[in-house]
């Protein structure tokens, strides 16, 4: 269970930030800090069994028939990966609190951050590939999030949708690629799959799947030719940048690749594929940094380049190479973090990170200036700190690989490329550090408080301690992490003296030696540089991908013109077209049904019906005549559900008309009261020739269903024998809603609620300031008022008729779980009842009266069917499962308590909330509208004969 | 009996799809609420028609009407009723944002070529 929860704890996490922001930026930032920890430590208990060699797992069955289960392991490699995201996740967290502006939305941040942390240790712990493949399109989706958190910026717009576009491109021929894999090694389960070396590999798939998921690999960890993204992403706040960029969602290329090594890997496809990408990005990258100006364009490059040395490393196929890439990934992580934060922090002091405008930073920042030297040397793989190390041991395994049989090429590119590392760095010291101090800083550069540098500092002291001290702080990791790999039992020795005889000694030396005299160049080689024509990858991108967002948005115009009534008949037409087709296709039998004999009285009703549809349709631009007509629709419809032995159908269809019905007057009171001619004949005969294909449609296969029996034996049986014995009512209509299926009445309370809750919204949106809250404000009515608003006799009689209409409401309430009725209709008779109230003292009379939250009355409605149905968990059943029992309290009968009941009032209070939210928001309206307030129930005092009216209020 | 429940709901289609098919506001509401009537009133009579046999135990008839479409019912009523007012108060929104009750979007507010950068 603890590795699904250390996975699940960061998603858990995303809730609380948009919480917690209104308790202020420390406590938002704290609770982020502290889920994280959480996770962190959770991972920590499970470290000293993977160290010894152990494999934690954890396995939940998801969707089994598909082979997606929610499976996680947790290896060696997994550890280290895990332990690099949720560790410099947590310093990233702590340098957003101090990075972000105060403009900036900081919980929204922190959200996107989570997500984006639980997707990467999702990838990292899954031990099922579909349900890897989740994570890993779920990490392309929250760092288009989080690249584009500046929405205002264009450049992070852009950045976003191309990271998104590029990394989500590859994720889908990963998708292919794995599901290749999964189907030659008959599981989708990674330990599966990593046992099935053999069969993988003599596969004749083996070279398409390899290709696809390199794709998937290559688009996630920017190698040529997919690198472009990666610095246009850098337009995202530099805590994305450190947190993305250097620790985690580009090195998920590189997990994958790590993670599938055992089956992949060892092949001549694999090597000349992998290595030769690496070494190709490694050597164009670096060179490209050594010319970039911005300090993050310069530091994108770099892990670009450092990225593609990890995939050679990878690309070699041989376990040590594989531990050297491990022990790069550990390395790479902590400097580069470090630099990024530090980048950072020059942006936010002086306000450019150009490196033509910097330069003499080392006495105005004398805290960044020691991080970022020890950071950048270790970049630059001096000794002895740990970029040192690693690349030592780089240079080593290139030259003692030959590519296609040739043996010194693979040394000297890396050679070349350690070169222009070396420049870079040095550079990156050098010109904006280094140098005389300058008058013209866009702000005043000076140290950050600790906040902003406690991070960076920490990961610069790593860097110290693994340089200093590897086989003491990194060597256990790095070895349970290779192992893994690997599959082999690796005890990696790390030294900081290889002997003379090292070829890695002398390259070693060429390389700084070389890099220095780059430096030393670089003025002349800048001005060569600017003068070469490149190929801009952004306008190759663009000129790509903008063709298809204009046919597309062709298209879309095309289909989507914004014409209401067209889309209607489109779709009415459609619908005919296809039941028509399904119909005259499907074989069916003519009915056996006889039909039942017509008596006058009920087809008295059906006439009224027809009469009154028929007169909407001619007097439809009448629209105070049609609510009126819509109501004996509506009547007639109830009554029908009573005819035919649907009472509780009856009883809900008559209370909603009502609702329904003063709902639309109250709207129409606002809207004009007339629908002018506009459209022609021709399009009117258009019109009904499309209504008549839908209603003779609808006739006809209604007709056809009720004339015949039931193709399969309805599900209804079991209801009607179960009711009484199972749910303990004997309105058997009722025990389905609130029993049998009481979570699909759980699921439509709760659409209920949040219907009201948009009409709320709305209305909030309306009284804003805003062309609508002028347009109300300015309102005059378009009809002559009664005299009286609020009639005597009106008053008096809903004042009389309230205490037994709740009684009503509570008896319905009450008889509803044996005889029709129930908390829909009971909440729909209260909700008439005080409406009446409204209707006839005002709305701000009454409310000023009745002291009721209508957003308290649905949360609590929800709350308590939710509390009903999480009940029965604590007797071991499943959710909303009812229990019920027999009762005799003297001096009462014996009666029936089922929590069932209990879910009704749930039901009950919804409803009413739901249905008052709505008509009290349009009596809010009315009131913005120039409604005044009456002080007195009545507007006429008939003692005095004068208008009692004062207060206006709006 | 059965032809007269058919033809009513082909009928209260009819009356709303073409007041559905109006240029404001006002009728398509009151065409959907009808539209919402036939479609209500169809799915009540997959359980076939019954009179005088109310799905409630001890009422002395014969036999029970199918008491699941009535349930299924129930509850799409009152949604019902939850989607009229979303759509009422959206309309009425409409009216007060723009100052007119059309339906359709005219040319100015089509939406431009290609998006936004």
């Amino acid at each position: 269970m603890s590795l699904a929860l250390i996975a699940a704890l960061p998603f858990l996490g995303a809730l609380l930030p948009g919480l917690m922001i209104r308790s202020g930026k420390n406590a938002c930032a704290l609770v982020t800090g502290s889920v994280t920890a959480l996770a962190l430590l959770m991972l920590g208990l499970n470290a000293p069994a993977v160290l010894r060699g152990e494999v934690v797992q954890t396995r939940i069955e998801w969707i089994p028939s598909l082979g997606l289960n929610a499976n996680f392991f947790l290896d060696g490699l997994g550890l280290l990966f895990a332990g690099l995201i949720l560790g410099i996740g947590l310093l990233i967290i702590l340098y957003a609190r101090f990075y972000l502006a105060k403009s900036d939305p900081m919980g929204q941040f922190y959200t996107y951050l989570m997500l984006f942390q639980g997707a990467m240790v999702g990838i990292v712990l899954s031990d099922n590939i579909l349900l890897l493949l989740v994570f890993w399109e779920l990490t392309s989706l929250s760092s288009f999030l989080l690249i584009g958190y500046w929405k205002h910026l264009p450049e992070g717009r852009q950045g976003a949708r191309m990271a998104l576009a590029v990394t989500g491109g590859g994720g889908l021929a990963m998708i292919a690629g794995m599901l290749i894999l999964g189907n030659i090694a008959g599981s989708y389960d990674l330990t599966v799959i990593l046992q099935s070396k053999e069969a993988i590999q003599a596969s004749d798939w083996y070279l398409p799947a390899l290709i696809l998921i390199l794709l998937g690999a290559f688009t996630k960890s920017a190698q040529f030719p997919f690198h472009f993204w990666l610095p246009h992403a850098m337009a995202a706040p530099t805590p994305v940048s450190a947190y993305l960029h250097s620790a985690t969602m580009v090195k998920a290329g590189l997990f994958l690749m790590a993670r599938m090594w055992p089956v992949l890997s060892g092949t001549p496809e694999w090597f000349y594929i992998v290595a030769t990408t690496g070494l190709i990005t490694m050597v164009m990258a670096a060179k490209i940094a050594l010319f970039k100006d911005d300090l993050k364009a310069l530091l994108a490059f770099s892990t670009v380049s450092h990225l593609g040395l990890i995939t050679m490393l990878l690309g070699f196929g041989t376990a040590e190479a594989a531990t050297v890439a491990v022990f790069h990934i550990i390395n790479h992580a902590t400097f580069k973090a470090a630099l990024f934060m530090s980048a950072g922090i020059v942006d936010h002091e002086a306000h450019t990170r150009d490196l033509k405008r910097l330069g003499g930073l080392r006495t105005l920042m004398p805290i960044t200036f020691t991080i970022v030297t020890i950071a950048s040397l270790s970049m630059a793989g001096i000794p002895p700190l740990n970029g040192f190390l690693s690349k030592e041991l780089m240079l080593e395994e290139a030259a003692h690989t030959a590519w296609m049989a040739n043996p010194w090429l693979l040394g000297v590119l890396a050679t070349i490329g350690a070169l222009f590392s070396v420049a870079y760095s040095f550079r990156f010291i050098a010109h904006a550090f280094l140098g005389p101090v300058r008058s013209d800083y866009p702000a005043k550069p000076h140290d950050p408080g600790f906040g902003l540098w406690a991070a960076p500092a920490l990961l610069a002291v790593l860097v110290i301690l693994i340089g200093l001290f590897p086989m003491l702080t990194a060597s256990w990791l790095v070895n349970a992490a290779a192992s893994a790999v690997t599959g082999e039992a690796i005890a990696v020795k790390i030294t900081h003296w290889h002997g003379l005889y090292a070829p890695a000694l002398w390259m070693s030396l060429a390389a700084i030696g070389g890099g220095l005299l780059l430096m030393g160049l670089h003025p002349r080689l800048m001005a060569m540089w600017n003068a070469t024509p490149r190929p801009e990858a952004k306008k190759i991108f663009d000129g790509i991908v903008e063709p298809f967002a204009a046919l597309a948005g062709r298209l879309s115009n095309r289909l989507h013109d914004g014409s209401l009534t067209r889309y209607i008949a489109i779709a009415v037409l459609g619908i005919a077209a296809v039941s028509y087709y399904a119909f005259d296709s499907g074989a069916h039998t003519a009915g056996t049904r006889e039909m039942m004999p017509i008596h006058p009285v009920p087809a008295l009703g059906w006439l009224a019906l027809v009469l009154a549809t028929v007169a909407i349709v001619i007097y439809h631009r009448q629209r105070l005549l049609t609510l009126v007509l819509v109501g004996i629709v509506g009547l007639m419809v109830s009554v029908g559900f009573a005819y035919f032995s649907a009472p509780d159908l009856a009883l809900t269809q008559i209370s909603v008309e009502v609702a329904t019905i003063i709902l639309m007057l109250l709207a129409l009171n606002f809207l004009p009261k007339a629908t002018p001619v506009e459209s022609t004949p021709v399009r009117r005969t258009w019109d009904g020739a499309v209504a008549v294909v839908a209603g003779v449609g609808m006739a006809a296969l209604a007709y056809a269903l009720m004339m015949r029996e039931q193709a399969f034996s309805p599900i209804s049986e079991f209801h009607i024998t179960n009711s009484k014995p199972g749910g303990g009512g004997t309105n058997i209509v009722n025990v389905i809603l609130v029993d049998f299926r009481g979570y699909d009445t759980f699921g439509e309370i709760i659409v209920l609620g949040i219907a009201a809750l948009v009409i709320f919204a709305l209305t909030e949106a309306l009284l804003r300031a805003g062309p609508a809250n002028d347009r109300l404000l300015a309102w005059r009515p378009d009809q002559r008022r009664a005299g009286d608003r609020h009639p005597m006799m009106l008053v008096v009689a809903t004042r009389v008729i309230l205490p037994i209409a709740l009684m009503v409401g509570f008896f319905i309430f009450l008889r509803g779980h044996n005889e029709p009725g129930g908390g829909f209709i009971a909440g729909l008779i209260v909700a008439i009842a005080l409406v009446m109230q409204y209707m006839a003292s005002g709305f701000a009379w009454t409310a000023a009266r009745q002291k009721v939250d209508y957003h308290a009355l649905i949360a609590c409605g929800v709350l308590i069917a939710a509390a009903t149905g999480i009940g029965a968990w604590f007797n071991g059943l499943p959710f909303l499962t009812s229990a019920f029992g027999y009762f005799t309290i003297w001096p009462l009968e014996e009666f029936e308590l089922a929590t069932a009941l209990l879910f009704d009032i749930g039901v009950f209070l919804t409803v009413l909330g739901a249905v008052m939210l709505a008509l009290a928001s349009l009596s809010r309206i009315g009131l913005r509208a120039g409604e005044t307030v009456n002080v007195q129930p009545f507007d006429i005092d008939p003692s005095e004969g004068r208008t009692l009216n004062s207060g206006e209020v709006r | 009996m059965e032809a007269l429940v058919a033809s009513a709901i082909g009928l209260m289609t009819s009356a709303g799809v073409y007041l559905m098919l109006r240029q404001r506001t006002f009728p398509v509401v009151v065409g959907l609420t009808l539209l919402t009537y036939a479609v209500n009133v169809f799915l009540f009579t997959s359980g076939r028609l019954a009179t005088n046999m109310p799905a409630i135990y001890g009422t002395g008839a014969p036999g029970y009407s199918d008491p699941l479409p009535q349930a299924l019912v129930l509850t799409a009523i009152v949604i019902s009723f939850g989607m009229t007012a979303v759509i009422v108060m959206m309309a009425l929104g409409a009216f007060l944002e723009a100052g007119h009750d059309k339906v359709d979007m005219n040319d100015d507010d089509a939406p431009t070529e290609g998006g936004q950068k």
